[in-house]
Formats: C-alpha cells, structure tokens, sequence
C-alpha cells in the first residue's frame, strides 16, 4: 500500500471519528429545545455531551489540518470551492461551543433560551452542510484542469446533496436520542426511547433511498470494488439490526449500532472516491486524486510516523473519558455542572 | 472592492479578535494549575477556591479562544487556497501535528477538568489541569512553528512549483520560532498575572476576602516578574533577529530612509504624505545600534536602499511595509512592556512592604491596567505580521499570489460581515460574563453556605419571637 492511500485513510478514519462521535453531540444539540419541558431537562440534556462535545471535535480539526497536510490541493480545493457552506458550518460551530460554557451562567431565562437555541441552531447547520458537501465530491462538481471549483454556490444544492443532507440529518437525531436513551433518567428518558422507535424506520427508509440512489447517480457502477458494497451493505445491516436490539429493548446496542451505521456511512463514502479525492464532474482528468492532490513522500513519512504514534493515545484518552463518565444523568441539580 | 482586500481584513480582524483571548488562556492555564496544585499538597481550602474562582472566569475566555481558533485553520483553505497549495507541504505538518498531539489533549481533558471534580481523586485532577496548561502551551508551540515558517523560510526546496519539505528539524528549530516561542509565552504568563493582579486589586481596595485575594496578588506578581522581563529579553532578541532575516520590517519599524551606521533610534518621525520625506525627524544617535549590536556602531539598511536591492531580486513592486504601523505598533508595544515591568516591580514592593493601605490608588489604577497587555500582544503581532508585506511567505509568495482565486469578493463580504456580527455580539457576552464574575468574587466556602443555608429559619425564629 502506498503512503498515499494510508493518508486517504488515515482522512476517512479522522472524519469517521468525526461524524460518529460529534454525531450524537449535533443529534441531541437538534433536540435540545424539542425533549424538554424546563430549564431542568434542558441543563440535563446539555450536561450529557458537556464533557465530550469539545473532544469529539477536534476529530474535525485534526480532520482538516491533516487534509492540508497530506493533500494540500483538496484542502484548498475543497475549502475554498465549498466557501459558504464552510462558513456557515464555522458560525454554527462557533455559536454552538461559546454557547455550552455560557448559557448556565446567568439565570435570565432569555439569555439561557438565546444559548439554547444557539445549541440547536448551531448543531443543525454543520449537520445539514457537511452531507451537502461530502456528497458534492463524490457526485462531482465542476473542477477546471487547474484544480480550481468554478460552480457557483447553488450549483453545490443539487436533489442528490438535498437527500444526502436529509439522511444524514435524521441518522444524527437518531444517532443522538439513542444516545441520549442510555445518559438520561425518568421523563426525558421515556421521551427520547419514544422517539428512537418511530425515527427509526424513517431513518432505514431513507437510508436505503440514498444508498440506491447514490449507485445511481455517482460513477461508482463503472468502478466497483468489493469494499463499495460491502461498506454500503454492513451501514444497511447495522442500521436494521439496531432495530432488531430496539424490539428487545436493549438501547445500548442500539447506539453501538448507531455508531456503526454512521462510521460505515462515511466509509462508503471514501470508497465511492477512492482513488479520487475530489471528482471533476468536467473532466474525469481533471479530478483531484490521492496522486495529483498529495504531499512530498517526506511530508507523508513523517505524518505517517506521528499519525501512529498518537493517534491511537488519542484514543485511549479519549476512550478513558467515556469510561469515567459513564454514569447516568440525573435531574439533581447539585450534579449538574452546566 | 476587490478579493485580496477584503480576504487580508477578514483574516486581520478575525486573527486579531483570536489572539485577544489566546495569551489570557496560555497564562491563566498555568496559574490555576498552580493554584491547584497548592491546594492538593497543602489541602488549604482557600486555594481550591482560588482554582474554582480563577477557573471559572478561564473558561470563560477559554471558550472564546477555541471557537475562534477553528475560524483560522478553515480560513487558510477557504480564502488563502493558493497560499495553501504553495506552502501546504510544509505548513500543513505543524498545523496537523497540533490538532493530533496538543488541541485534542487539551479539549479532552479540560472537559474532563470541568465535569471531574467529584469523578478523580483531587491529585488526579490536578494533573488533568496541568495536562490543559501543558497542552496549550505545546498548541501555541506548534503554531508559531508554522508562522516562523511564513516569516523566515527554512528547510524547503522549490518543487512542481510549490514548497516542499526537505528538513523538518530545520523548520522546528527556525530561529524565529526560538525567540518568538518564549516571547508570546511569556506574554501569556504577563496577561494573565495583570488579569490576577487586577481583579484581586479591585477586591483588596474594597476589604472584600483579604486573605483570598493577598494570596491571589502574590503568586501573581511572581508570575508577572517572569513573564514581563522573559517578554523583554526575547523581545530584544527578536529584534536583533529581524536585521538579520527581515530588514524591511526594521527599516519601516524604525522609518529608517538611507542606509545608516551607527543607527538612532527614532524619537519622532513624521513623513510626508506620500512617504518620500521626513518632515520630522529627531533621532537618539548610536541607540538603534546599540540595541541590535550590543554597541555604538553597526549599520542599519535603509527603505530606498532595500527597495532597489528587492526589485533587482524579485523584480518590480511595493516591497516596504506599512510605515505607520510598524512604526506605531513597536512603540505601543515597548513602551508598554517597559510600563509593565515598572508596575510589576512596584506591586512587589507593595506586597513585600506590606503597603496596601498606603497605596490604595496603586490598587486602584491595577484594574485598568489589564487591558494594556491585551494592547502589547495586539501590536506585536500586527507589527509581526504586517511587517511581512507584501510576503505572505517572507521572499517567496507574495499575498496576492497566496488569495483564493474560486472565492468572490461577495463571498467575502459576506463572511466578514457575518464574523463581524457574531464576534460583535460574542464579545459583548463575554465581557458581560468577565465583569459579573470578576466583581462578584469567588463563591463562599462550603461552611459558609451552610450557614447562609441556616440563615432564613433563624430569622425566622427571630421574628416570631
């Protein structure tokens, strides 16, 4: 294997990481306003992601720093040609972090609905741009032969990036109640578990839409490998076996199989690209590929080195933090720290 | 307006409002990681109160800092694309390396930090903090690693048309980097101690928790004393540096017109309009000299000289900075780090005399006094960084080769204005945040609280009585 197919790896695993642990953080930010009836619900709601949430997105920086550093061309490529998703999903994120710290410490309740709905609003819109954008590359959009984006904005909102989005969407929220179903107690609980059955057979349904429809629409049916199906198939199979757990009323499977249906989600997706990092919908020629779009082979070397070295610390610590805080939350305010 | 304007006042303005908040949280890190790890070997309780205190109004400005931080690794990619795919080889590696092994120890343990008291044993936690301080720095470290690259190239060769890395140990250890690292860190380390300083000031003044806040002043002063003599000291290196490897910057630093030897040091200048003359000009002989050779002689390149020695090399254009602000922004700068060091040997002498009562007015002035680190930090960078033009990469990419060329300037616009608001509005939050924290004090011990608890039946019974 070469080192630039290690990198396209090491990308997909950074992003997956991404998406299946900020995933459940954007679901129940969504939900925030939704779930609860009082301020009392709310700080639970927001107190079961307040340790994580800051953790689980730095996959999403290192995601992009490492993007730069291995393949500078799709980093500018991709972030300047996607500007104004990537500002939006940057307000979103900054309204949304600045918010968690800020909304319990004042007791007016319309600074507290203000941070809330910044929670929710800003936990929406990462949500809904990065399908739009991730289904973008896969599809194709217009790439000169100088790796430059020369679309407009509205040429990036096309039906197949509009289905993208709204799987994704629902995939969170799901993602995030089945979460939210092993962190809470009592009311909220009974709420959220409610909530998982009914969202469940929405999610299949359109998963399975999107899944047929993007065999369809990329390129993917003139390039099959066996890991373009398999991935596809094993995210069907995760999704439906979360609703076989759901029947028997185990939720903690049914997250497990959450988190598996996401992270085989944006597997297919790197496996529909693969070779390519970004798809010329121009030019096939014109695409930007794990080759063209690549670092020096000294650059990647030496990324690879520190790439192994931490990343799997990274999760250890990490791991140890869902260890430590394992518990669920309760509604006692004295342990609500939010 | 056109897109290379508005994409250099959007990462000005949004770098700028960055960096605010940055130096309070290198600082201030350390600071409650000391308070806390008084606090385990002591087991005084005053000081877990002083962690809880200082804590609180950290993460505050911690959470400003980060979210902005984001801002500026999206940015290279979405308005500096071209930037991007020139130095991605070599600049991208420190940028990636920090995420990977300092931003994620430090979200993931600050969460850990804010959500763990009950969870980890108190020497546990203090670790974990120390984990965040640590990892800030070594987040800082990484940065300035890939800025001393933007300011003095080293250990590349020009390939396929880009940069690409042949030495990475010779990008680590940039001379920039060396003088520059310890420079912003002990530039943390003075914001946070005239953030102590301050606030604990304004509680002395008003006989509010003596013993709290004494405790407070002095580990702040300490901190204080290393942090502004360290900024001095490698200041003055840096600037010696610059001779070397940015002349441009120091001749528009200094309005130095011809080639000098010996150097003063400007007092007043003041230029003509269009630049071309000095209509003012009163200079200390042999001073600029001296401070860059460490004796009265020694030359100095000036403007006109460098700007036909540039266009020989690159070919024609601009290749002097802004005058202005390099010569305004050094000054604010240094006169206020010279300020500092003033006020914080005087806080000393204060605290080890004992002469709280008689210097009241002192105490009064210090909270005012905190914003000027604020400013230092401030003009340094912008003399760092617009010191640099027109290089986005010093004698290699100018900025307008650097600028995104899919990008409009409506779609700049847009942004900056959309920043604008929301960092607006942000900032308002939290200085609202800061000022209700920072003048309520530090919440009343646990004892207290009980009593505070007990209070109302008591009245009660009073009453009824």
């Amino acid at each position: 294997m070469t080192l630039n197919t290690v990198w396209f790896i090491f990308i997909g695993i950074l992003y997956t990481g991404f998406f299946v642990l900020e995933g459940f953080d954007f679901g129940v930010g969504i939900l925030l306003p939704f779930l609860s009836k009082n301020d009392l619900q709310r700080r639970t709601i927001i107190n079961t992601i307040g340790p994580h949430w800051d953790g689980n997105e730095v996959w999403l920086i290192t995601a992009g720093g490492a993007t730069f550093a291995a393949f500078p061309h799709w980093y500018a490529t991709f972030f300047s040609g996607f500007y104004l998703p990537l500002f939006l999903i940057l307000i979103g994120l900054i309204i949304r972090g600045v918010a968690f710290e800020f909304r319990g410490k004042d007791d007016n309740p319309l600074w507290r609905s203000l941070w809330d709905w910044c929670i929710c609003v800003g936990s929406l819109l990462p949500t809904i741009l990065f399908p739009i954008a991730f289904s973008n590359l896969v599809r194709g959009i217009p790439i000169d032969a100088k790796m430059q984006y020369v679309g407009g904005f509205f040429n990036l909102l096309n039906p197949f990036a509009i289905l993208a989005s709204l799987a994704v969407t629902l995939l969170f929220i799901l993602h995030g109640a089945s979460f939210l179903s092993l962190k809470t107690t009592g009311e909220i609980e009974q709420k959220v578990k409610s909530l998982v059955r009914w969202l469940w057979l929405l999610v299949v349904l359109i998963l399975i839409i999107f899944l047929i429809t993007s065999f369809i629409v990329t390129d993917i049916t003139d390039r099959l490998s066996v890991l373009s199906i398999v991935f596809p198939v094993v995210a069907v199979a995760a999704i439906l076996a979360a609703g076989y757990f759901l029947r028997k009323g185990q939720f903690g499977r049914v997250f497990l199989m959450t988190c598996l249906t996401v992270a085989f989600f944006v597997f297919t997706i790197f496996a529909f690209l693969y070779p390519r990092v970004i798809v010329s919908s121009l030019n096939p020629d014109w695409s930007l590929t794990i080759q063209n779009a690549a670092s020096s082979p000294y650059t990647l070397k030496l990324m690879t080195t520190v790439t192994l070295i931490f990343l799997p610390i990274v999760m250890i610590y990490q791991g140890w933090t869902y260890w430590i805080f394992r518990k669920r939350v309760s509604g006692d305010p004295k342990n609500l720290t939010y | 307006m056109d897109v290379l304007l508005l994409a250099r006042l959007q990462f000005a303005i949004t770098i700028i409002y960055h960096f605010f908040f940055v130096p309070l949280t290198l600082g201030l890190s350390i600071v409650v990681a000391i308070f806390e790890t008084i606090y385990v070997t002591s087991g005084n309780e005053v000081y877990k109160r002083m962690t809880k205190f200082w804590g609180k109004l950290f993460l505050i400005n911690f959470a400003i800092g980060v979210v902005t931080g984001i801002v500026q690794e999206f940015q290279f990619g979405m308005a500096w694309s071209e930037y991007s795919r020139y130095v991605g080889d070599i600049f991208g590696a420190p940028l990636a390396i920090e995420a990977l092994v300092a931003f994620f120890v430090e979200s993931t343990f600050l969460g850990v930090w804010v959500f763990g008291w009950d969870k980890l044993s108190k020497g546990l936690h203090a670790a974990v903090m120390w984990l965040v301080a640590l990892s800030s720095t070594v987040s800082a470290m990484w940065i300035l690693i890939a800025n001393a690259f933007m300011q003095h190239p080293v250990g590349y060769q020009i390939n396929n048309g880009r940069a690409e890395l042949t030495d990475f140990s010779q990008v680590i250890f940039n001379r920039v980097f060396t003088t520059h690292f310890p420079h912003v860190i002990s530039a943390g380390l003075t914001t946070a101690a005239f953030f102590v300083l301050g606030i604990s000031a304004y509680h002395l003044v008003r006989k509010n928790e003596p013993d709290f806040f004494r405790k407070s002043f002095r580990i702040a002063i300490v901190v204080g004393l290393i942090g502004t003599v360290l900024v001095g000291i490698m200041g003055h290196l840096q600037g010696q540096l610059m001779l070397e490897i940015q002349p441009t910057k120091l001749a528009a630093m200094e309005a130095v017109r011809h080639n000098e030897d010996p150097a003063g040091l400007s007092l007043l200048t003041i230029q003509s309009r269009d630049g071309k003359t000095d209509i003012v000009d009163i200079r200390i002989p042999y001073l600029l000299s001296i401070m860059l050779y460490n004796r009265p002689s020694g030359g100095v390149q000036g403007m006109n000289e460098l700007q036909a020695e540039y266009e020989q090399k690159y070919g024609p254009g601009d290749y002097i900075p802004s005058v202005l602000l390099a010569y305004l922004s050094f000054r604010a700068m240094v006169g206020i780090g010279l300020l500092l060091i003033a006020v914080t040997l005087l806080a000393i002498y204060v605290d080890v005399k004992n002469l709280f009562v008689k210097f009241a007015w002192f105490l009064k002035l210090l909270p005012w006094m905190i914003i000027l680190p604020y400013l230092a930090n401030t003009t340094g960078w912008i003399l760092t960084e617009t010191g640099r033009e027109p290089w986005i990469v010093y004698g290699l990419l100018t900025m307008e080769a650097g600028v995104s060329k899919a990008v409009t300037s409506g779609m700049l616009l847009t942004s900056l204005i959309g920043f604008i608001l929301v960092y607006g509005l942000l900032v308002v939050a939290t200085l609202y945040l800061m000022f209700k924290f920072a003048k309520a004090g530090p919440e009343p011990n646990e004892v207290i609280q009980v009593v505070e608890e007990l209070t109302p039946s008591l009245v009660n019974t009073v009453e009824s009585e």
